[in-house]
């Protein structure tokens, strides 16, 4: 589907940029693993931290915080929200 | 007996709740079907004699990881009266998904909530009576670490095992749709749940800031290792040294009168063979506590994840991740407690590949061998250049070896792990876990430690009427048969039988010349010294740095990985690999030299 596209990944969000989950788009392995840690449909998240020498990313899901290569960051698209009250530490 | 088994995702504290339970009675269980360590113990419970299995963390029931597997294969094999599910109070809402799951597999089975106390500072309130009514299963709230709520869990446990409902296992059939598990936590965490929409900044965030800092954060993870490092071993140097201490005093005080009226060979076998065999276990005991009260105090805290997610773009590419690095340092003190806390590494062949690369670390042992080689044989402005040049070569044999096997063992464990807040471990947890290793290591590793010993002790001292280590022993006569391999890589037969000693555990091989050329200390030293060039020594340097895991090691490799076929492969590969490249290192040099 070509609007599938016009979402951004996980992988691309900036520091600090609020997005909802979309969709995983992972192999059904990886799928169960990142739905157990908070990764489910319109659940709010943002990045709080990204590795050097294109490291893990650190994202924050509700109570959760996931460190996740960007790789995988890569499988997960997501819908950017304005900067609002979900999640941690405030803006 | 009724039986219980503990279930829950990783970091909700189960095991901290499953050492409370039981204290220091758990030991290693087996169980049909299932090839990793689980946890067991015995305890009472109401009127009810119940066995208490610590089952690994999962995220998923039908997930694909290892411990999701074992999960299952113990729920269909095993029949259970009670399964106790522990959740992360904070996390509840992401963490009912699993609890729904259980729910649908039909056993009888409890809902604990664990880390109640944090729970209550962030501002999460959670109505237990109304979650037991939605669920239809008891739920108390406890807090592990403290032992806050346990009472009134016990008892309730003891209440379920009264009922007495007929011991079930699992219909994995069972599969609940996503949507169903999902429709449902909704509902169930509305009715009982509340969670506030903004939470309070935590303290792990600003420390965070600092430690998993851009620039200072990978610093600051090396310089606290080093600092952990010096800790273990700077401790732990005077422990061992006292615990040979009192192994040989007993040794001439004891053992040596009593078994004085038996012949000759046979007092040489029990004290030579037997009990230096018992001292080499003994040696370890206090290195393997220390390491694990750090190692405790590390991954209980926390900092553990962060070094993954510090470490992990370089790791990546070496097909392990940052857990492995840690591991990986630490066995540049001694590999034994290295491999054994390869188990944080929850993926199979991350383990396997990391245990196959922690042996090539320079470990103090062989630290001590080469100090003294490097003393007798190079001058004092040569010797630092030396030890760099070995303690270089250890890192690239362990990164060619990570590079050669990692296709090998590809983990299915994806690098999607959680970063838990930090936490101060307390005093009994911190205990425990080093408590609990070392009778691991004991039971696990004593037996084949000594066998090992006794073997060199027999290859060295038979024929009886041959002079001990000598050209007419057994070691003597492998040497001549091994030197046509040997020679090429300039090791003449007696520093064969030295490498033979070396096997029990590196340092030996000192004390091994000592018996082997007749002579001790500085006239040992200035005769090794006419025996060998520069060339010979760095190459058997080398090949002692390579070529096969002590037997202290190998025992820990054989314990933790539970495969014969993986041990022959971790002592093989690095003697194969210590001869290649003692063979290029002396065939190369002798050429250039002699140009």
């Amino acid at each position: 589907m070509n609007s599938a596209r016009s979402y951004p990944r996980l992988s691309e969000l900036a520091l600090g940029q609020h997005a909802l989950v979309k969709a995983v788009h992972s192999a059904e392995s990886l799928a169960h693993r990142l739905v157990a840690l908070g990764f489910r449909t319109g659940k709010p998240l943002h990045v709080i931290r990204r590795g050097k020498l294109s490291g893990p990313l650190q994202v924050r899901l509700g109570t959760t915080d996931v460190i996740l290569r960007r790789s995988e960051a890569a499988q997960i698209e997501v819908q950017l929200t304005p900067a609002s009250g979900h999640g941690g530490k405030p803006a | 007996m009724k039986r219980v088994a503990l279930i829950g995702m990783p970091n909700t504290g189960k095991s901290t709740l499953f050492n409370r339970l039981t204290g220091s009675s758990a030991r290693v269980g087996n169980w049909p079907g299932i090839t990793v360590d689980l946890m067991t113990a015995k305890i009472l419970v109401g009127a009810h004699m119940a066995e208490i299995v610590d089952l690994p963390g999962i995220y998923d029931l039908h997930g694909y990881s290892d411990d999701e597997s074992v999960v299952r294969t113990f729920l269909q094999g095993t029949p259970v009266d009670l399964v106790l599910l522990i959740v992360n109070a904070v996390q509840i809402e992401r963490q009912m998904a699993l609890v729904l799951q259980m729910r649908a597999l039909g056993l009888p089975a409890m809902l604990l909530l664990n880390m109640a106390d944090e729970a209550r500072k962030l501002g999460i309130t959670i109505d237990a009576d109304k979650l037991a009514a939605h669920l239809a299963m008891p739920v108390a709230l406890i807090s592990a670490k403290y032992g806050e709520g346990q009472p009134a869990a016990l008892k309730k446990i003891g209440q379920q095992l009264d009922i007495g409902k007929a011991p079930g296992t699992a219909k994995l059939d069972v599969l609940l749709e996503n949507a169903q598990i999902e429709r449902e936590s909704v509902a169930v965490m509305a009715a009982a749940v509340h969670v506030p929409a903004r939470l309070p900044e935590h303290l792990t965030d600003k420390l965070d800031r600092v430690v998993l800092h851009h620039w200072f954060g990978l610093p600051l993870f090396f310089a606290s290792m080093l600092l952990l490092f010096e800790a273990v071993f700077w401790l732990g140097t005077p422990l061992q040294s006292a615990m040979t201490w009192i192994f040989d005093q007993a040794k001439t005080l004891v053992v040596a009168p009593a078994v004085s009226m038996l012949p000759q060979i046979v007092q040489g076998f029990v004290l030579d063979g037997l009990w230096s065999g018992l001292s080499t276990v003994a040696a370890f005991v206090p290195l393997i506590v220390l390491f694990f009260l750090f190692m405790a105090l590390v991954e209980d805290s926390g900092y553990l994840s962060r070094a993954a997610f510090l470490t992990d773009a370089l790791m990546s590419r070496l097909g392990l991740d940052g857990r492995s690095f840690v591991m990986i340092l630490m066995g540049f003190g001694c590999n034994v407690p290295a491999i054994m806390g390869t188990r944080v590494m929850r993926s199979r062949p991350h383990r396997l590949l990391s245990m196959l690369v922690i042996p090539l670390s320079l470990c103090s042992a062989r630290l001590q061998v080469f100090l003294f080689l490097i003393a007798a044989m190079f001058s004092p402005q040569r010797a630092p250049w030396v030890l760099f040049g070995l303690y270089l070569m250890s890192f690239a044999t362990a990164i060619l070896t990570a590079l050669i096997f990692k296709k090998r063992y590809v983990s299915n464990e994806p690098f999607v792990i959680e970063l838990p807040p930090y936490r101060l471990p307390t005093l009994m947890q911190i205990w425990l876990r080093g408590w609990m290793e070392v009778r691991h290591f004991l039971h696990r590793a004593t037996k084949m430690i000594i066998i090992g010993v006794v073997c060199v002790w027999i290859l060295t001292h038979v024929p009886f009427n041959a002079t001990p280590a000598g050209p007419d022993t057994l070691a003597g006569t492998l040497g001549s048969v091994l030197s046509p391999l040997l020679a090429p890589i300039g090791i003449d037969t007696k520093l064969t039988v030295a490498l033979m000693f070396g096997f029990i555990a590196k340092e030996i091989v000192i004390g091994a010349f000592a018996v082997i050329y007749g002579m001790e200390g500085a006239s040992l030293s200035a005769h090794m010294a006419t025996q060998m060039d520069w060339v010979q020594a760095m190459s058997f340097m080398l090949f002692t740095l390579i070529y096969t895991p002590c037997v202290s090691t190998i025992a820990a490799i054989k314990a933790e990985s539970k495969s014969a076929a993986f041990t022959l492969l971790s002592v093989a590969w690095p003697l194969a690999l210590a001869w290649g490249v003692s063979f290029v290192f002396y065939q190369s040099a002798r050429l250039f030299l002699a140009h």
